[in-house]
């Protein structure tokens, strides 16, 4: 165990005695003992040290003789060190070979609520501008691509089709189902007890088509896809790659936001009537399961209750939903800093950006579609 | 502030930067700094990590804009240039990045020809050939259709020279090359850019701190001191080590005083 104890020596010496085995498991509690002892004898002319009892040691003995080699600085007491083992002697001489540099250590200030809300501010006007001058950017990418002007890899884009369409089919088809049997069951209970059984279907169908398949598919996608934008193109950063681009004189959003934007817009309307479709069956399945309906009464009556306009709006939305989730999931993944950690930042805030979008959107339609009487 | 121009070979000026502040917002990196490369030099531009060397290498590849002064390339100005005249000027020049930053998703071959399938009107198959060629250059041939993560590092970084010549650049740009690489694959990559200089006639432009690089590659470099923002020195790379009297860079040039002194 560590073993220190002081003694004083003709009266001007504080001779530090070491023994035993110093460990960092065995705790660095001395220092204050040596404080005590060095300014309980201002007198003190020299330290010294002893240590032929010490057996083995390590970065323990360090910690503390740096912190008596302070205290013996700050009340200027020489420090014989002769009486050290030649290897902790080595050690202490380069940990102190570079002083330390001025100003480099990082000031601890308390920062006021008001300078707090005020770099907040500046922070989101900022980030504000980014995003403005983001979508600007891309709008005039827009328009090269509508001019046939812009430049891109096709086998890009159909590899990200494949990633964000038929991949996405497994999970889509889940949440859907899953998302029509809750809205069934959750009607049921209140519908039965009416004796209006039937309208489940109306609700399911009317629920599925206008809001929740959109909605769920959006929200899915941004986790999975808009997320995994974000992780691309910030590990691109990371790499270099982006620079690469600009360096070739390529535009890093024609060549890697313009085929996302396109595949996730395409892939959207798809995947919504996809979730339309099973979230209505899902909503089947209670009915048929839990109500005693028929397939057949099940089916004619969500078709009788479901309109066009209500299955084209969802879609429609669906399509929009798209557009957020790829612009979120890109601009965060070029944003993104050149570290691992700020690539998951910038995938978290990727889905945090898009699902915010998403909703605000949702609230845009809504005002819209009713003002419309659609 | 004296002008540090340093005399090169006599060649004409490639590159020449006026007056050059770069800045990370309103903290100032490096200040007033004015510098020729002359064609078919190899340019050293040395420091210190963390003197700026890797940004200054940033701007005239334009990924940086200048605080304040301007790049030329030849007589046409970059920093002022509207962009499908930097787009132009940007053609003539190849960049080896640091970490080779190949693109992930595409071959070696497809790598080298993006370049030429964007600039030139071959064909897929003249493409094809004009690849493997720039990738037997460095050492390649054979590795057309692997992807950058099944090669190793220093494969790496010759591929991502192989594409840094696809469009053979009048002016290569090298961010330490030597890093991350063995000893002796340093030393090829080294004999590499010297053949490049010799054959092609490129003029070459390289960060690094790897001193047996600079003694032997260098025709001519600054010293880029950290602390006082400035260039501190310029000229032929042996001609500072015999010549110069300013502490930091001699303690650059023989790491701290254990070697060439």
């Amino acid at each position: 165990m560590n073993q220190v104890s002081f003694e004083r020596v003709d009266n001007d010496i504080l001779l530090i005695r070491f023994a035993g085995r110093w460990q960092l498991s065995g705790g660095l509690a001395f220092s204050r003992a040596a404080e005590r002892e060095m300014e309980a004898l201002p007198s003190v002319a020299r330290v010294a040290f002893d240590a032929r009892d010490l057996s083995a040691w390590d970065s323990s003995i360090l910690t503390f003789l740096t912190q008596v080699s302070v205290l013996s600085r700050q009340r200027q007491v020489p420090l014989d060190r002769n009486g050290l083992p030649a290897g902790i002697r080595r050690l202490l001489d380069l940990a102190e070979a570079v002083p330390e540099r001025a100003g480099a250590r990082k000031a601890v200030s308390k920062v006021s609520v008001l300078e707090r809300l005020g770099t907040a501010a500046i922070r989101v006007a900022g980030s504000t501008a980014e995003m403005l001058a983001f979508l600007g950017d891309m709008t005039v990418t827009f328009v090269r691509l509508f001019a046939m002007k812009a430049r891109y890899r096709a086998s890009d884009l159909f590899l990200l089709i494949q990633q964000c369409g038929a991949q996405a089919l497994p999970i889509v088809t889940l949440i859907s189902f899953l998302v029509g049997a809750i809205l069934a069951f959750v009607g049921a209970v209140q519908l039965r007890q009416f004796g209006a059984q039937l309208y489940v279907a109306n609700l399911v169908g009317i629920a599925m088509t206008r809001e929740m398949g959109a909605m769920m598919t959006a929200i899915l996608m941004a986790g999975r896809t808009g997320a995994a934008f974000a992780a691309q193109l910030g590990t691109m950063k990371v790499t270099q790659e982006i620079d690469a681009f600009v360096t070739a004189g390529f535009s890093p959003l024609e060549f890697l936001v313009l085929p996302r934007v396109v595949a996730l817009v395409l892939m959207m309307p798809l995947l919504c009537l996809y979730a339309d479709f099973v979230g209505i069956a899902g909503g089947a399945a209670v009915g048929v399961g839990m109500l005693d309906l028929s397939w057949t009464t099940y089916f004619q009556q969500t078709a009788s209750a479901v309109s066009l306009t209500d299955t084209a709006g969802g879609v429609f939305k669906s399509s929009v939903y798209g557009v957020l989730i790829a612009l979120a999931g890109c601009m965060r993944g070029l944003q993104s800093g050149t570290s691992s950690a700020a690539v998951g930042d910038a995938a978290t805030s990727a889905v945090v950006t898009g699902i915010v979008a998403i909703i605000v959107a949702c609230g845009i339609f809504a005002v819209v579609f009713y003002v419309l009487r659609i | 502030m004296t002008e540090l121009v340093a005399a090169g070979n006599g060649g004409k000026p490639d590159i020449t930067v006026r007056d050059l502040t770069m800045a990370y917002g309103s903290f100032v990196l490096m200040h007033d700094m004015n510098l020729t490369i002359n064609h078919g030099d190899v340019f050293i531009i040395m420091g210190g990590s963390g003197s700026g060397k890797s940004t200054l290498l940033r701007h005239p590849i334009g990924l940086n804009q200048p605080a304040r002064g301007d790049i030329l390339y030849g007589e046409q100005n970059f920093t002022q240039a509207d962009p499908s005249h930097r787009r132009q000027l940007l053609r003539r020049i190849g960049v080896l990045f640091q970490s080779g930053a190949l693109w992930g998703p595409l071959t070696l071959a497809e790598n080298v020809g993006l370049l030429l399938e964007e600039y030139t009107d071959l064909t897929p198959a003249e493409i094809g050939e004009v690849a493997a060629l720039k990738l037997a250059l460095v050492g390649l041939k054979g590795f057309e259709d692997y992807y950058p993560s099944q090669i190793s590092g220093g494969m790496q970084k010759r591929a991502g020279l192989a594409r840094a010549m696809a469009l053979d650049p009048a002016i290569l740009f090298f961010d330490e090359p030597s890093s991350g690489l063995d000893p002796i694959s340093a030393r090829l990559l080294d004999e590499l850019i010297l053949d490049l200089r010799d054959s092609l006639g490129s003029t070459i432009v390289v960060v690094t701190h790897d001193l047996a690089s600079i003694f032997t590659i260098g025709n001519n470099s600054i010293f880029l001191d950290g602390d006082r923002k400035i260039i501190s020195a310029a000229g032929p790379p042996k001609e500072l080590l015999a010549h110069t009297q300013d502490p930091a860079l001699r303690s650059f040039l023989t790491r701290g005083g254990t070697e060439h002194s």
